[in-house]
């Protein structure tokens, strides 16, 4: 009986959770003089395409497909920066011995609460020096440097959990610290580097405040800075291919959250990610 | 899963515990091999660029000329010459007292309703509700979110409104982290209270809420951190510009618009260590007052 209230309730809750994003879908499809005349409607009169079709045309002098490819090069570079440059200090941090490890591993903790600001400006003037703003240096290069600490933590975490019993036998058969971290510690950690790939990727995937610092031709935009720039266009006729295009930057997240939902969940769970 | 197991939750071991065992010192030079690119953006990326700021928060710094040392001039212009700062500053607090308590008593509330389904389709709901922190923090939604308040948006006395509700909107990821702790309550100490007579409510107050306030420090201090610095929805939402009548210019907002717009670049530097102290001080608060109100497992 309270069982069934309380399923009640979590449909109803849900219900209303998911409406802005059931809506932004309709939206997207609904003809642009029906929006015009009521933004509220859910459920359209008819259905457009058009829409997509100016959305995938692109804004700003580029095509969506531009922006599709840059984002996805940024976000790939994130990706596989993290994964190796974190499962190689997680490494460190985890299983070896040095001089300093606790202290430089209590500092890796606090850079984590560290709000990007205080860095941000220096970063800036050093990358603007190099001319390496409206590249996509400054946005993948922090990642391959192991600056997302977070996930060193994550790492050092799970590494930490595996016994050490595995590197003596692997010591007494001959492995280094290389060999070691290649083949027992990082086919092991495989689960930590799978949510540290995720979440860097959504992140990344969904990261505005950096690329609008660095990227400035419309070219070298991502699909968040494409999006901006409806943001200053108020006519109403760009409403269809605005809509359009942010059900389609959404997609991946949508894909990748369908694909690895328990990851996410579990990495949220267990280590307090956040989302 | 594994991950379930192996990453240990909330609790930092403690370095000394979770260090391996000895072993000849050959590994010192490799470790610093392992932690190279570490090092490397840890000097060059975080403790260098950190200093500089400091440095350039004392000067007039402006991208294109030598910087000036001006002393503390940067900081006593903030607080005595420059009205839209106070502004920011009362922008971004009170977003963080209300959208912070708010999502979390939405987190905590829904948590407690799926642990409430015993399993019935339990997984199913913790995804679909943890969905929107995922797509929340996009440029794509906040612009549908712009759409569906549009009357909102518009109005100074609403518009910090419509950004609160879009934060709290996304209350899956502490709402997952509480769910996880409220399973870790030992089944048989509430069966043990509900035999005695306890009905719901006291069972929530004297069971369920103090064995979650290790979950909830974790989750406030979190999610207070973060609030500070919520720059993407309320750029969308407010057009970039943090209007209407600045209702919605958010500290970062405002921090973006000095360095990057007016390229004041000094004056930045000093808005964001004012950031950083605000943020230490209040994260170090939180901790303080934490004795009186989290309960360890331990303690008797």
């Amino acid at each position: 009986m309270k069982r069934a209230l309380a399923l009640v309730l979590s449909i109803a809750a849900l219900a209303l959770v998911l409406y802005p994003i059931v809506w932004l879908v309709s939206a997207s499809l609904t003809p642009v003089e029906e929006l015009v005349a009521n933004l509220r409607e859910l459920f359209p009169g008819s259905i457009t395409g058009s829409g997509y079709a100016q959305a995938l045309d692109g804004v700003g002098g580029s095509t969506f497909w531009t922006f599709l490819t840059n984002s996805l090069v940024v976000s790939g570079g994130a990706v596989i920066g993290n994964v190796v440059s974190c499962a190689l200090a997680a490494y460190a941090f985890a299983r070896l011995r040095f001089r300093l490890s606790g202290a430089l591993f209590a500092f890796s903790l606090l850079t984590i609460m560290l709000p990007a600001h205080v860095t941000l400006i220096p970063q800036y003037i050093v990358f603007q020096q190099l001319e390496f703003t409206d590249t996509f240096v400054p946005l993948i290069l922090p990642k391959m440097l192991a600056t997302d600490a977070f996930f060193v933590f994550l790492m050092v975490q799970f590494m930490r959990g595996i016994p050490y019993e595995l590197d003596e036998a692997a010591r007494i058969d001959g492995c280094g610290p290389v060999r070691n971290f290649r083949y027992v510690v990082l086919p092991l950690s495989q689960p930590a580097l799978v949510t540290t790939a995720i979440f860097t990727f959504i992140w990344t995937w969904n990261d505005f405040f950096s690329q609008l610092i660095y990227l400035s031709s419309t070219e070298k935009y991502t699909i968040p800075l494409g999006l901006r720039l409806f943001i200053d266009q108020t006519s109403s006729s760009s409403y269809g291919a605005m809509f359009a295009m942010s059900v389609l930057s959404l997609v991946p997240i949508g894909l990748f959250f369908l694909a690895f939902q328990r990851f996410l969940v579990a990495g949220v769970a267990t280590t307090g990610l956040k989302g | 899963m594994v991950l379930t197991e192996r990453v240990a939750p909330a609790p930092v071991k403690s370095v000394a515990e979770g260090a391996p065992p000895r072993r000849p010192n050959k590994s010192q030079g490799v470790a610093y091999l392992f932690l190279a690119p570490w090092l490397l953006g840890a000097i060059g990326l975080t403790v260098a660029p950190m200093v500089v700021s400091l440095y350039l928060s004392f000067t007039d710094y402006d991208l294109f000329n030598t910087p000036n040392w001006v002393g503390v001039d940067n900081y006593v212009k903030l607080f005595s010459d420059d009205p839209r700062y106070l502004q920011s500053v009362g922008v971004t607090l009170r977003y963080v007292a209300v959208s912070v308590p708010l999502k979390l008593l939405l987190a905590l509330g829904v948590a407690l309703l799926l642990n409430s389904l015993r399993g019935l389709g339990q997984a199913f709901f913790r995804s679909a509700f943890y969905a929107p922190s995922l797509l929340g923090a996009s440029v794509g939604l906040a612009l549908a979110w712009r759409a569906i308040f549009d009357t909102w948006v518009d109005t100074p006395d609403m518009a910090l409104t419509t950004i609160i509700l879009l934060s709290a909107w996304q209350f899956g990821a502490p709402m997952v982290i509480f769910l996880a702790g409220l399973q870790q309550i030992p089944r048989d100490m509430l069966d043990a209270a509900e035999v005695d007579g306890a009905g719901w409510w006291r069972r929530l107050f004297s069971i369920v809420l103090p064995m979650l306030s290790p979950v909830m420090f974790f989750n406030l201090v979190l999610e207070t951190i973060h609030a500070f610095q919520a720059f993407t929805q309320a750029f969308v939402v407010s057009g970039g510009r943090g209007g209407p009548a600045d209702s919605t210019l958010f500290y970062t907002l405002y921090l973006y618009e000095r360095g990057f717009t007016e390229f004041r670049m000094g004056s930045a530097s000093a808005m964001a260590w004012v950031l950083l102290v605000v943020i230490a001080v209040i994260t170090a608060v939180l901790f303080r007052t934490s004795r009186y109100w989290v309960f360890y497992g331990d303690e008797r």
